[in-house]
């Protein structure tokens, strides 16, 4: 599958590793869920450098689009919130 | 639901309504491809944007420097003719100053970030408008409308949520480079005021103006010395005159030598090569 950093481009992930980026979403969407700044970043970091690691990047050319997508490293939570609102943070 | 596949479906929603504006497949194409280049344009001005923000923080890094360097030569000078009370002056303004530098470097170091983000948004852009463009000539050249309406949507979604990625980042670097070019502007104008002068060199460099005076005192006190060392030896006057003797003769000598015996144009001749020689 093709998993999208905001910010970086698209990885191509083995969908074995399916689970395993769940669970740390699911860790990542608990912060959100309970407004843990603290425990935002560590979490968002350690998805992001877990999709990186396991990622090839995805050639220049494709149309593809991903199956999922990450928020940019660097991210506020409440940036993520906005982004799963989807007020209007997205433009195009 | 997770955040990954719920920021993924808010992507596509948005892909999703825009096809559904769209009524033929290649206005779809078209239309899509010329936002695409206006987007691409966009992103190129941003990068533009967000290195003339850098390179402005880079001067002002550079003239606070040059402030903190002036200041520490100052404090050293201060210690070396025994004023103590000058160089706490010189170094306090100095850690002011060095504050200044701290802050801005971090920012510095943001912008640039920023800026091979962007750099890198933009390339990833490019190349999907360009395999867009190929596709786009594929799909109406081989395919009937029927056909080519699935091949759109797919291109169309794909390259959609590169644009969305690509505007994000577009807003976040505006943003800092706003964030930034505030910054900037306060302290061109607190240097314009004058206000960080005060910190960096004093109204009047007043610092400068007590070592100078020092400095100048320290001069008169070792030629009063000199002065009084060849009085006592007697021979002080004779050597003064010995010496303009000297010279004039050897001026004469040379205009004569060089213009030969035209001495209106000797000065003019001379002044270049001396001009040349300092």
């Amino acid at each position: 599958m093709i998993v999208r950093i905001l910010g970086e481009g698209q990885l191509r992930v083995d969908d074995t590793a399916t689970t395993e980026l769940n669970e740390l979403d699911a860790k990542l969407e608990a912060t959100v869920e309970r407004n843990d700044e603290s425990g935002f970043r560590p979490a968002l970091e350690e998805l992001l450098g877990r999709v990186r690691a396991i990622g090839r990047p995805v050639e220049p050319g494709s149309l593809e689009p991903s199956e999922l997508i990450l928020p940019a490293e660097g991210a506020t939570m409440d940036e993520v919130r906005q982004l799963l609102s989807g007020d209007g943070l997205i433009p195009g | 639901m997770s955040v990954m596949k719920r920021v993924s479906m808010m992507f596509r929603a948005k892909a999703n309504k825009a096809l559904d504006r769209m009524e033929d497949p290649r206005e779809t194409l078209d239309y899509s491809y010329q936002t695409q280049l206006e987007l691409l344009q966009k992103v190129r001005r941003g990068v533009a944007d967000v290195a003339t923000s850098r390179k402005r923080v880079e001067l002002q890094i550079n003239q606070l420097q040059q402030s903190s360097d002036k200041l520490d030569r100052q404090a050293r000078d201060a210690l070396g003719v025994g004023r103590e009370d000058l160089a706490r002056d010189a170094l306090t303004r100095k850690a002011g100053v060095q504050g200044q530098l701290g802050d801005l470097n971090t920012q510095y170091q943001s912008l640039q970030a920023e800026e091979e983000k962007l750099t890198g948004a933009s390339q990833r852009l490019q190349a999907k408008v360009d395999a867009f463009r190929t596709r786009k000539e594929t799909i109406k050249a081989t395919y009937t409308a029927a056909e080519a309406q699935t091949r759109i949507n797919e291109a169309f979604t794909g390259i959609s949520e590169e644009m969305g990625d690509v505007g994000l980042a577009i807003q976040r670097a505006e943003d800092k480079t706003a964030q930034m070019q505030a910054r900037a502007g306060a302290i061109d104008e607190l240097m314009a005021s004058g206000a960080l002068d005060d910190m960096v060199s004093g109204p009047h460099d007043d610092i400068q103006a007590e070592l100078d005076r020092l400095g100048a005192g320290h001069d008169v006190d070792a030629e009063l010395a000199r002065m009084k060392g060849e009085l006592s030896q007697g021979g002080a006057p004779k050597q003064i005159e010995g010496t303009e003797h000297a010279d004039g003769a050897s001026a004469a000598g040379a205009a004569g030598a060089v213009n030969d015996g035209q001495p209106t144009q000797a000065s003019p001749a001379d002044q270049p090569q001396a001009g040349d020689g300092a």
